[in-house]
């Protein structure tokens, strides 16, 4: 298994050294591109809601108190990243210059020849210690030429605590999402292939590190599928990630995956009946990319925002807001307590070694093979 | 109130347009033609006047016309274009198209196709354009897509060993200038060196400039003229001139560098040593003539490589597949059928057209769907909306505002909105629901399955499209003269038959506008079944989406797209036939 089962290690041990480190914060080296002409304005493209919020937070007010004359206009369009620069770069008129994307569409992006390859070491300040921006990112996050990673979250469970029907038993394995004996009711899947045929194939008795190869085959395809169907009629299929926690609140699902950030807030913020579990949660990575074909003063503002936007001390600082693991080694012992709650992240973090124990990662590059197949297939499953 | 049935022929009064019809019918009439008092014939000065009129009435709507065909029909055309375009494909791997043509579709092609595909590959990845033809034959077949992405890094060892056989040879091979000489077409060869001259002053002027704003402005922003083959060149190395000229244009134009500085990709060596092997390279004079035949006689004792198993055995063991080989050969013209295949559960493949695998047939089960519930949708209109127009026309008037306001009142609250209400009111814990179980209609245990499923769709866009309904009919009623319902009950006419009989024709062109209205309009519905569709009650166009906005398939979405739209059209049209446009009434 990869390196992000440990990469976060660092969370568990937190003491109060954290603190410390915080009201140091080693000055990160000036930009590269500082003293350059550059832009006053920048369009950063992001998700919306609380993730949003703590990139707001934790870079985009520090970066404007230090340069006041620059101004940021937000787009919360990342669901529809890809089309929208592919529909700019084909008008010839990019309006946006910085934009927030999964992993999986970064690539897409980088292979379309839509975002701008970069070299990490010229876009991201080397770690405090003096570590190069690559090797403190390391080569799992770095999945793509174009690709600036930021966080590593997971698609996971959450179940409704107090469940009647349950007679007091809690799901704590991944194949308890398939019982339905033992846990009746409602579950929300989402509405596409990806993790739901891995963790089919997971519980009818494929090894992890098989679950791709008999995913290519027609067999293992039929096979994931038909495990699905056991909980076909008794689930309901989520497209956005706000639903899940919608539907637990509701008490519309009892079980339901999305991304852990927003179980997260649910628990913690809104303090629903709800309980996370994170057995075989399937992480995945978000970051930035540079669109192609910027002009140059805008490219150096975002070069310079992103400089300062990427080092260690604002990456472990947004996880401060939100709890998806930073994407740099050297920022997992600064995370520290939630900025507004005051409680310890760690436990709460996707990487915490109690919550990795049998998590896998998202195979981007066979999903960008297979996708299309799968995704025909699935929907055809579906509509059935 | 009149009876009278109005055409425009019928129309009288002074209007140029029945004057002229007056000329005509008198001219037909008569023995000669109607004269104006000037003595031509009064049609054809008529005509004369009459065409400024209509000229300045063109330019009236002009601004409209042009801004509907720029912003309107233009996008939807240049869209819907992409549904057959594909020329992708032969743009980015030219060579590789023309050499396969000799191939017989079984077994792995010849080495000469590999080595059109090296090259071609290696002029993709350096355009990035390598993984957009991966995506685009991914479509087609699952895989190709890495296969691309993972050739792209590795083609550029193409050629290395020639490279350095050369170079070993001559070190002048190693030299930019040499290929330059070599490649390049003398007056470009003068014009660069000149732009090289005047660019290497501005430089100097820069350097001794003081001030960071004078340095800027002796920015010498001027591009290098653009690289052009020679003659010589073109007739005596064809392949390496060819390759060497995309080179050329790469480095000018992606990496804004000069050929005269770059040493050439390794592919543009090993094209040298095919052309030079195959006895080429005739025509060059003074030292170039020396440089290419020393080089033309030592290739007979060169080291060559096997292309073929090159790729096969370094790259990727797909490359010996024949379902790679045929998937580019079947999508290798310009234009495909390919993606409307695609969009009727169809496909391309190297045997020709077959249908898609059973389990991946989702389109046509989409297009019925589609159709089936935008009708039940628009009979659940008639149906609610008819008595609500009904009531609205004949209740007094201050009643009948009142009522009015509650039927506009939804049509003005955002489409969203009312969605979302529909969600907390039909879901399992929902309203409904709940009121149901507390009345005891239905137990705890098993409540109604509202939503995520057809039953939500119908419901809720039925009451999203209810409007469209209503108003049109309320408009047609509104008009029909309540003396005729009265008269036909007075002649003994029990109530039944005077509605059916008489009323109810009258109303038949305020359904008709309904229900075009509210069927076109839900045909295209997209954000409902989104919402509430769950994956029974989802439409033709949340696919169209998929495809625009996550699979970026757009092809596929053009022609999902334009069958969609053919389909009103048809639809529309057998709609004129059996009920007649003219009877349409929005009022």
């Amino acid at each position: 298994m990869m390196r992000l089962n440990g990469f976060l290690m660092g969370t568990a041990v937190l003491s109060l050294t954290a603190a410390g480190a915080v009201a140091q914060d080693g000055q990160t080296p000036e930009s590269p591109v500082a003293g350059q002409p550059m832009a006053n304005e920048m369009t950063i493209v992001s998700w919306g809601g609380a993730y949003q919020e703590s990139q707001l937070k934790a870079y985009v007010e520090p970066y404007l108190e230090m340069h006041p004359e620059v101004s940021v206009t937000w787009d919360e369009s990342s669901a529809e990243a890809v089309a929208g620069m592919r529909a700019q770069a084909e008008a010839n008129n990019i309006t946006w210059d910085l934009v927030d994307v999964t992993a999986a569409d970064a690539m897409r992006l980088c292979d379309e020849g839509l975002a701008m390859e970069v070299d990490i070491n010229e876009i991201a300040a080397p770690a405090p210690d003096g570590t190069e921006a690559e090797e403190d990112f390391g080569e799992d996050m770095l999945v793509s030429d174009c690709f600036i990673p930021q966080i590593a979250y997971s698609y996971t469970f959450g179940y409704r605590t107090g469940v009647e029907e349950w007679n007091g038993e809690t799901p704590d394995d991944i194949c308890d999402v398939f019982d339905l004996e033992t846990f009746p009711g409602r579950r929300s899947l989402e509405k596409r292939p990806h993790n739901n045929m891995e963790w089919a194939l997971m519980c009818d008795g494929v090894p992890q590190d098989e679950i791709y190869d008999v995913l290519e085959t027609t067999e293992g395809q039929d096979r994931a599928l038909a495990k699905l169907d056991t909980i076909k009629d008794q689930t309901v299929w989520w497209t956005s990630g706000a639903d899940t926690p919608q539907l637990l609140a509701d008490g519309e699902v009892v079980f339901g995956s999305t991304y852990n950030g927003r179980l997260f807030s649910l628990i913690a913020e809104q303090d629903q009946p709800v309980e996370m579990m994170w057995d075989a949660q399937s992480y995945d990575l978000d970051g930035w990319v540079i669109p192609a074909g910027l002009d140059e003063e805008t490219l150096n503002r975002v070069k310079d925002f992103l400089w300062f936007a990427t080092d260690t001390q604002r990456l472990a600082d947004q996880a401060k807001y939100i709890s998806y693991g930073p994407a740099r080694d050297s920022s997992a012992p600064l995370v520290g307590q939630h900025a507004e709650l005051g409680i310890e992240m760690a436990p709460h973090m996707p990487t915490n070694p109690e919550n990795s124990e049998n998590s896998f990662v998202q195979n981007y590059e066979w999903w960008a093979d297979y996708r299309d197949d799968l995704d025909a297939k699935f929907q055809a499953w579906l509509a059935q | 109130m009149s009876d009278a049935v109005h055409g425009p022929d019928q129309v009288t009064g002074a209007t140029p347009d029945n004057v002229i019809r007056n000329a005509d019918r008198a001219a037909r009439s008569d023995d000669g033609p109607v004269l104006a008092a000037d003595g031509r014939p009064l049609k054809q000065s008529l005509n004369r006047a009459l065409r400024t009129q209509k000229l300045r009435a063109l330019a009236l709507i002009a601004p409209l016309l042009l801004f509907i065909i720029v912003t309107f029909i233009a996008p939807i055309a240049d869209m819907l274009f992409r549904s057959v375009e594909n020329e992708i494909v032969s743009e980015t791997l030219p060579r590789t198209i023309v050499a396969l043509e000799g191939w017989d579709g079984g077994g792995a092609p010849d080495e000469e196709v590999y080595r059109a595909l090296a090259a071609d590959l290696v002029v993709a990845s350096e355009l990035k354009n390598h993984t957009r033809v991966g995506s685009r034959l991914n479509y087609e077949t699952t895989g190709i897509s890495s296969l691309f992405r993972q050739t792209g890094r590795d083609v550029d060892e193409i050629g290395e060993i020639h490279a350095d056989q050369f170079i070993e040879l001559d070190p002048a091979w190693e030299e930019p200038a040499t290929w330059v000489a070599l490649m390049g077409d003398e007056g470009w060869i003068e014009r660069q060196a000149d732009w090289k001259d005047r660019k290497d002053a501005a430089e100097a002027e820069q350097e001794a400039a003081e001030t960071r704003v004078e340095r800027r402005a002796l920015d010498f922003t001027e591009p290098e003229p653009r690289f052009r083959l020679s003659e010589t060149a073109q007739q005596a190395l064809p392949r390496t001139a060819r390759i060497y000229a995309q080179f050329a244009q790469v480095i000018q134009a992606e990496e804004s560098d000069s050929p005269t500085e770059e040493e050439p990709w390794n592919i543009v060596y090993q094209a040298l040593y095919e052309d030079l092997s195959a006895g080429q390279g005739q025509g060059y004079e003074g030292r170039l003539s020396e440089l290419v035949s020393e080089a033309r006689d030592a290739v007979t004792g060169f080291e060559d490589q096997d292309i073929k198993t090159y790729f096969i055995e370094e790259i990727d063991e797909d490359w010996a597949d024949p379902k790679i080989w045929g998937t580019i050969d079947a999508f290798s013209d310009r234009y495909t059928a390919g993606y409307f295949l695609s969009a009727i559960d169809m496909q391309l493949t190297p045997q020709g057209i077959e249908p898609q695998p059973e389990g991946q047939q989702i389109y046509g089960l989409l297009f019925q769907r589609t159709m089936f519930m935008s009708l039940t949708i628009m009979f659940s209109c008639i149906l609610l909306g008819y008595p609500v127009a009904f009531l609205l026309s004949n209740l007094p008037l201050r009643t009948s505002n009142l009522l009015m306001i509650l039927v506009l009142l939804p049509f003005w609250t955002s489409l969203l909105v009312r969605t979302s209400a529909w969600k907390v009111l039909l879901q399992e814990q929902g309203v409904i629901n709940d009121i149901l179980v507390w009345i005891g209609l239905v137990g705890d245990g098993n409540r109604l399955q509202l939503i995520n499923n057809q039953t939500g769709t119908i419901i809720a866009m039925t009451h999203i499209l209810l409007p469209f309904m209503i108003l049109p009919l309320y408009s047609v009623m509104k008009t029909i003269p309540p003396q005729y319902v009265r008269a036909a009950r007075s002649l003994g006419a029990t109530p039944w038959t005077a509605f059916w009989r008489v009323y109810f024709p009258q109303s038949v062109p305020g359904i008709g506008a309904g229900c075009i209205l509210v069927f076109i309009l839900s045909i295209g519905y997209y954000i409902t079944p989104e919402l509430v569709g769950g994956t029974t009650g989802t439409f033709i166009s949340n696919r169209i989406a998929y495809h625009i906005s996550s699979s970026l398939n757009w092809g596929l979405a053009a022609a999902l797209g334009s069958i969609l739209l053919a389909l009103v059209l048809v639809l529309y049209y057998l709609y004129d036939r059996i009920v007649g446009i003219d009877n349409v009434s929005l009022g």
